[in-house]
């Protein structure tokens, strides 16, 4: 403990950093995780954009879209590939994963820094790199790549079939890249949570959202393998003539379905766990509650990322794989909602007795609650073999799996952002431009995805840039509720704008933030906000009970206890 | 100037240290790659009886003799490990060069090999099995050569008596490239 | 309910769309509870003065139970939709009734080439007629299909049969429908398949006896005078 303190006192006073070493040679997790963050925040406008320009085609098509021209079949494709691709490896995951991580998890347990600085500064630094190489994608001959983000072959592996040679194998590259930058990330995550945390703090003092983050980097890790060594398979495929994917040459085109969706399943839970952790965090703080049941989230989330691996074929139920099997994944699929609804029933429960404070963070953490849930339950179509023959590759996919990674990746998000930008930035968001922000996101969102519900039910299908060509889609009613699901999107976006005017006038010019202005238990909320170089200069915590300890019935005085503050007498 | 080690590298609350943790996390991450890469072979190979005729030309004695190649540099890797237990840093580098030295035999002796089948018409185009031969055999040649050049630095550090702890870390990471050719041979050299 | 929207055309569409059906009805109604409560427990545990916290860890079992008597009751249903989810696919995807015809469905970037029986009632006879982007079948009869591609994957969907199958090159992949509705309906391609995947639209003309023999008739001799439209790069 004491060698501790002495090593903290004398890292704290060491630096003198240049604006250069500060800023973009960092190795202080806080510096790497903003880093991510501003990251994931430009690569979030760009998938925006995609998505606006797309469903401006839609809505009204062969307009020529404002800001960006018309749009061709091909234009389409590309865009369609792009915000998939961007959203889900370039904003969902160095958000929640690598930016929270890298932030939260040294002060959430009480230690300095990552185990691995250098390595942490590496990851970053390959993370960024996958991101410049699948930008330039867009300025190569023949333009970004259009095969969506499943890439399936034959189409990604030739040239002739997708006529976008260079932009395929620069998107190949980039997510690979990307791929290694967090495999690399996962060390320091896994090693410093290990090995690193407070005296006093065990395994079930963990806060959720740490525990969370770990189980998604293993899962990650355990996960991704075959698709890298899909990934090389292809890109000989694409640039050296092989034939892995190719049946002309003995090879099959749905070996690289399997090897993507073994990694694709797990990935969503990948993300998805890091989502439901800040939920934790943010509802036990606002409610005033202890979590109900710490124990039975952290064995659903461990159950859940097991089960994970083994329901990846029912994004393939129709895609030529012996129908024996459909059953088997049709099982484990639907066995699998039973741990995620259990965890969501868990964060129910725990609003019962609680005093509930509606600041922004709680509504978007209450928020994602209420919208995954209708994700969650939507899944149940897919899941059951027998309808997915008939919903397979339409909107009501896309509406399914939007009323998910919408709350993971955004709503869960801007709940993380308001609730820790004080830690981060010292300084107070604005409260009543974040209610305009959160209701101006919210309803809109259900717009959208609601008639897309509707207009998959009634057969529009997936990729499709014109349903004008489709008669049976273009029955009376079904243009309308595209132009309502656009012009809802149109109005989301320029929400988000309140969001962004908030976060920057706030960075510079809000109030100044106390250490903990939540009034929260967990370790971050004992640094200063910001936290310095070695977040705790005036010497490491000791913890010395649960992360959720509100209103214990020991501690009158007060109706939080954090984490470090020594029991009083008779305890 | 090296940045300051936090004090998050020096605690240990499972009593393993991190560095350890570390490697044994690539290793993992590894396994499964080179799982998806030989899981999708053995698929192919189980239905593809006729690559037999391919198989047939690879060169049992020289991937045999790869393969004690890289079993005595493994050797090599524990007799640098046991030194570096015992702080002798300059025989811990010493027996780590030997290893490096079992590396780039590995490595001359399979240019030597890949340019025979190549020169014979056997290349990573002229059928499947030659495509996941390469592919394979290529993507541990590319750990065999990362890990030496990993091993290098590492040696260097070790011979000044720093950072003797990274020698048994190198170490696992070799056994486990070792052992991947232990998979590899059998199935691309052996099975016929 | 869908057939509002979709007409239900083949033997199979009412199963699928019962199964959807019995699906929304308990997925609805635990939705519906469980927003309900979670509103609830909103309003009824907002800040209030005066109003302190309980301290409920959630491990005792008459705190538990809130929790694992729902989960107990999701797992009772998922079995349940399980079983009957399988019913309706086992019927779809791994039976093949006995065939009337068969016809041959190639697909290629960026059209559909359907081959009927003609006459003759057999495939791979010269009295074959080849049709591009329209699928004449009649009503009644049961089809056995015959799927392939020319070069990427790409999906025959007939959202009126309630029907979807993926196109694999270099196999031959089957399954069947047997149509129950006299009319028009949109065939989609429901795997992206390159910048005209949004281009391949087709038609099924579903045709009464009366009207699938004048087809055949009126068909079979144009294929007799001329050669097939020959498929680019030759024949599958």
């Amino acid at each position: 403990m004491s060698a501790d303190a002495h090593a903290a006192g004398h890292a704290a006073g060491h630096h003198e950093e240049g604006w250069f070493q500060k800023y973009f040679w960092s190795t202080d997790h806080k510096m790497i995780g903003m880093q991510y963050m501003f990251t994931g925040m430009v690569m979030a406008l760009i998938g925006g954009f995609t998505v606006y320009v797309f469903r401006m085609q839609l809505a009204f098509p062969g307009i020529s879209v404002p800001g960006y021209g018309r749009v061709t079949a091909s234009d389409y494709n590309a865009l369609v590939t792009t915000h998939g691709s961007v959203m889900i490896f370039w904003v969902a995951m160095p958000v929640l994963i690598a930016a929270l991580g890298n932030f939260l998890i040294p002060l959430m347990i009480g230690c300095d820094d990552m185990v691995f600085p250098r390595l942490n500064r590496l990851s970053y630094q390959l993370f960024l790199l996958s991101a410049i190489i699948l930008l330039a994608s867009f300025f190569v001959q023949g333009g970004a790549f259009g095969g969506a983000w499943t890439a399936y072959p034959p189409l990604s592996a030739k040239p002739q079939y997708n006529l976008t040679p260079h932009g395929a194998s620069l998107w190949l590259l980039a997510v690979a890249l990307e791929f290694v930058a967090f495999l690399l990330g996962g060390i320091n995550f896994v090693t410093t949570v290990m090995n690193s945390r407070a005296p006093g703090m065990k395994m079930f003092d963990v806060p959720i959202v740490v525990w969370m983050i770990v189980i998604a980097s293993i899962v990650f890790m355990a996960s991704v393998g075959p698709l890298v060594a899909g990934a090389v398979m292809l890109l000989f495929d694409q640039n050296f003539g092989t034939g892995f994917f190719d049946p002309a040459k003995g090879g099959d085109p749905v070996l690289w379905q399997h090897l993507f969706w073994f990694f694709g399943h797990p990935e969503v839970y990948v993300v998805l766990l890091p989502a439901v952790g800040i939920v934790a965090e943010v509802i036990t703080t606002f409610a005033r509650k202890k979590l109900f049941g710490y124990k039975t989230v952290l064995y659903t989330a461990i159950g859940t990322g097991v089960l994970s691996f083994f329901v990846w074929a029912h994004h393939q139920f129709i895609a030529g794989i012996d129908p024996r099997m459909a059953n088997i994944f049709s099982v484990t699929t639907l066995l699998i909602s039973i741990p995620v609804a259990e965890m969501m029933f868990v964060y129910i429960a725990t609003l019962y007795g609680g005093t509930i404070r509606m600041k922004v963070p709680m509504l978007w953490a209450l928020a994602f609650i209420g919208e995954f849930l209708l994700g969650g339950v939507t899944g149940i179509f897919l899941g059951a073999s027998g309808s997915d023959i008939y919903f397979h590759d339409t909107y009501f996919v896309l509406a399914h799996f939007h009323y998910t990674f919408f709350p993971i990746a955004f709503i869960s998000v801007f709940s993380a952002v308001t609730y820790w930008f004080p830690k981060m930035f010292g300084r107070m968001m604005n409260e009543t431009f974040g209610k305009i922000h959160f209701w101006g996101t919210v309803i809109p969102f259900n717009f959208i995805f609601i008639p897309l519900f509707i207009l998959g039910v009634r057969g529009d299908h997936r990729r499709i840039y014109d349903y004008q060509h489709f008669p049976d889609l273009m029955k009376p009613g079904m243009q309308d509720l595209r132009v309502l699901a656009t012009l809802s999107l149109v109005t989301l976006i320029a929400f988000q704008f309140v969001f962004l005017a908030n976060f920057f006038y706030s960075l510079f010019w809000g109030p100044k933030a106390s250490a903990n202005p939540w009034q929260s238990n967990t370790l971050e909320w004992v640094a200063a906000s910001p936290p310095p170089h070695g977040n705790f200069p005036e010497g490491l915590p000791t913890v010395y009970r649960g992360p959720y300890e509100y209103n214990h019935p020991d501690r009158p005085e007060e109706d939080y206890w954090p984490q470090n503050v020594a029991p009083t007498g008779g305890q | 100037m090296a940045a300051h080690r936090p004090i998050a590298t020096t605690r240990s609350a499972t009593g393993i240290p991190t560095g350890r943790l570390a490697v044994w996390w690539v290793i993992a991450s590894e396994i499964v790659i080179f799982g998806g890469v030989l899981g999708s072979y053995l698929m192919h190979r189980l239905g593809h009886p006729e690559w037999e005729h391919q198989s047939v030309h690879t060169n049992t004695w020289i991937g045999a003799f790869n393969t004690l190649v890289l079993l005595t540099s493994s050797l090599f890797a524990v007799l640098a490990h046991n030194a570096a237990e015992l702080k002798n840093g300059k025989k811990a580098a010493n027996f780590l060069m030997l290893t490096c030295l079992g590396a780039l035999t590995f490595m001359v002796v399979k240019g030597f090999e890949w340019t025979h089948e190549i020169q014979s018409g056997f290349t990573m185009q002229s059928n499947m099995f030659w495509s996941f031969y390469y592919t394979a055999a290529g993507l541990h040649g590319l750990h065999v050569l990362a890990g030496a050049i990993i091993m290098l630095f590492i040696a260097a550090d070790a011979r000044k008596n720093q950072e003797l702890q990274r020698v048994e870390a190198i170490g696992i990471y070799w056994h486990f490239v070792d052992i991947v050719w232990v998979f590899l041979f059998p199935l691309l050299y052996i099975a016929k | 309910m869908i057939q509002k929207y979709v007409e239900a055309a083949s033997t199979y569409a009412g199963d699928i769309d019962s199964l959807i059906l019995t699906i929304l009805a308990i997925v609805g109604f635990w939705f519906v509870l469980a927003e309900l409560a979670f509103f609830w427990l909103i309003f009824r545990f907002r800040e209030r003065e005066g109003q302190k916290g309980q301290y409920v860890a959630g491990e005792a079992y008459n705190e538990t139970k809130w929790v694992s008597w729902p989960h107990y009751a999701t797992l009772v249903f998922d079995v349940f939709i399980i079983y009957s989810a399988i019913h309706v696919w086992y019927q779809v995807k791994q039976t093949m009734p006995p065939a009337d015809e068969t016809v041959r469905v190639i697909a290629q970037q960026w059209a559909w080439t359907f081959v009927h029986p003609g006459p003759d009632g057999k495939l791979d006879t010269p009295d074959d007629i080849r049709v591009v982007d329209e699928l004449h079948a009649e009503r009644g009869k049961t089809y056995h299909f015959e799927l392939t591609s020319r070069d990427v994957l790409h999906s025959f969907s007939v959202p009126a049969f309630r029907l979807k199958q993926d196109i694999i090159p270099g196999r031959v992949i089957k399954g069947w429908f047997k149509p129950t509705l006299a009319g028009q309906f949109d065939i989609q391609c429901t795997e992206i398949c390159g910048i005209g995947h949004g281009l391949m639209p087709a038609r099924i003309f579903i045709e009464t006896p009366e009207q699938h023999s004048d087809w055949l008739k009126a068909n079979s001799v144009a294929a007799a005078k001329a050669p097939s439209a020959p498929a680019p790069g030759g024949m599958p």
